[in-house]
């Protein structure tokens, strides 16, 4: 199996022993080329899936998408993020200038927060603690504050309407969402990612497949609860267009829009790749327990597993938001605490006693 | 000889490697400081509650911040989670219910007469708190410690555990007054 912390050590000693930098200026320098690294993918999936969302959303309405600028589109997306690069950034009169110019910063940092935590393959995560699960949902509840605080500076009772109702809505949802994952640390026995990761590699290893019946409902609630807090598909009530203009960022404009922009499509994708990680085995290929067949299997990168899983979710998701009609903020959270949330605990129970009993795979 | 030699350039390395990360924790410890110290002040003195709250939570992202430091990631990620995604909302929607004219442009201005008794009583909470600290010796405590993240293990059977030194009944009385506080809040804002 390929394993990058090769490409991490023989840095680490290039900048260590034939450069002859102290600890200082080589830690120093891998620090800022991680985050320079971060930054960038978080921006180049973000085109990807803007763009990926365009082509299937029109593929689903029986449309072709964007299809003149560039072979097939293709241009397209880098041709929006260059005009919205350029766009004048206003101020709406009487807002609370700091906090509207903070809000987008909050958003931006719960996501990219998370988006460190996900392992790429083996020995490539950026993040990875003792506490990796817990402190990756912790930092991205930092995202409903910005949220708040954006549709309260903009002094506009539409996007306040939209904060309150995206608060709301992601507070609620978040508590599925940890229940689901802790449902996962039950049977895996860590919280470190790469330990979740590590410990689905047996034959049929996966979760959904050692956990069978607690892990499917797991994952399912998973993806609804993901959805939902990451303010899409069915659930995109914030940004409801028909009663709220455009929701907590009706008053942003160039960067500032665009900021929310980013984040909302790299959640989906962090609500994937976690869901990939934790239940679809991450980077870990699929075993089968025939050894030659394994064999052949490792010999595919782990990033490849990772994104082919994670884009796979990531597709179901977008199928599951150009499929249903958008709820009523009633039935949001009527859904998840009568029906999710009890759901969610219902199944920790019934993981704890599989784990406890020995009855996985 | 050479092998003299070769040790003693290893412990120079070795010394060299623990004066660095002195120094890179100090540098960071500085950088938190500041960004508490300054959020906190900005907390306390600007008028408006709004940015009181956001300010608030800069100062718990930057305690948060100390626990990293200090290799207690569960701490950290305990007080990000239930400070930044639980408190601040709490404030922030305690907040919102408050309304909006009595919010505005309220101002309190210091009377001389009320500084002394303030000042009495910060003077108290200061001598407080040092007379834990020093009593506590939490320096002398800290440097005896193993640099170490602590394994989420020992968390948790510390926390759930029944043994000496471990917390299952404070755990249980905690939650079942959480449940009492969350009937309480449903029996207030019921209607009938």
């Amino acid at each position: 199996m390929f394993d990058f912390s090769l490409i991490t050590t023989w840095f680490d000693s290039l900048l260590r022993d034939t450069l002859g930098l102290g600890d200082f200026l080589s830690i120093l320098i891998e620090c800022v080329l991680v985050g320079v690294i971060i930054l960038a993918a978080y921006a180049i999936i973000a085109i990807v899936l803007i763009f990926m969302e365009r082509k299937v959303c029109a593929y689903f309405q029986c449309r072709l998408g964007p299809m003149r600028v560039g072979f097939w589109g293709l241009l397209q997306v880098p041709a929006d993020v260059l005009k919205m690069l350029i766009k004048e950034i206003f101020f709406v009169d009487k807002a609370d200038k700091l906090l509207y110019m903070i809000a987008p910063f909050l958003v931006l940092i719960g996501s990219v927060g998370a988006f460190a935590f996900l392992p790429w393959n083996k020995g490539a995560a950026v993040l990875d603690f003792n506490v990796g699960i817990f402190l990756l949902t912790a930092i991205s509840s930092i995202g409903v504050v910005g949220v708040f605080l954006a549709g309260w500076s903009s002094n506009n009772k539409y996007s306040l309407v939209s904060a309150m109702r995206g608060a709301v809505q992601m507070i609620s949802y978040e508590m599925s969402l940890c229940l689901c994952l802790i449902s996962a640390v039950v049977l895996t026995g860590t919280m470190q990612l790469s330990g979740i990761v590590e410990a689905q590699g047996d034959a049929f290893g996966w979760l959904i497949f050692k956990g069978h019946i607690p892990a499917i409902i797991a994952l399912v609630v998973f993806l609804i609860a993901g959805n939902a807090e990451a303010n899409r598909g069915p659930f995109d009530l914030p940004e409801a267009e028909s009663e709220l203009t455009a929701g907590y960022h009706t008053e942003y404009s160039g960067m500032g829009f665009g900021y929310f922009y980013l984040a909302e499509y790299l959640n989906l994708f962090i609500i994937a790749g976690v869901a990939a990680t934790v239940f679809l085995g991450g980077w870990m290929p699929l075993h089968i327990g025939v050894a030659q067949v394994d064999t052949v299997l490792d010999y595919i990168p782990g990033f490849f597993w990772f994104c082919g899983k994670t884009f796979l979710l990531v597709w179901i998701l977008l199928w599951i938001k150009w499929t249903y009609p958008r709820l009523r903020i009633d039935q949001i959270l009527k859904l998840e605490w009568k029906y999710l949330m009890p759901l969610a605990l219902l199944n920790l129970v019934l993981m704890t006693v599989v784990a406890a009993l020995g009855l996985h795979f | 000889m050479a092998v003299l030699r070769w040790k003693s350039v290893n412990s120079i390395q070795e010394q060299n490697k623990e004066d660095f990360i002195n120094m890179a924790n100090l540098i960071v410890f500085a950088i938190l400081a500041v960004v508490i110290l300054g959020s906190a002040v900005m907390c306390v003195t600007t008028t408006r509650i709004m940015r009181a709250a956001t300010f608030l939570l800069f100062v718990l992202f930057g305690v948060a911040g100390l626990y990293f430091l200090l290799d207690y990631t569960f701490l950290g990620a305990a007080q990000i989670s239930i400070y930044a995604g639980g408190v601040t909302m709490i404030y922030i929607f305690a907040i919102q219910l408050v309304s909006k004219r009595t919010l505005q442009g309220l101002t309190e201005r210091v009377k001389p007469g009320r500084f002394v008794s303030y000042a009495l009583i910060t003077l108290i909470g200061l001598v407080t708190v040092i007379g834990v600290f020093l009593k506590n010796k939490f320096i002398d405590m800290s440097a005896q410690m193993a640099d170490v993240e602590v394994p989420m293990k020992t968390v948790g059977t510390a926390l759930m555990g029944s043994e000496k030194y471990q917390y299952v009944l404070p755990f249980e009385f905690i939650s079942v007054f959480l449940l009492a506080c969350i009937i309480g809040g449903i029996v207030i804002s019921r209607k009938e």
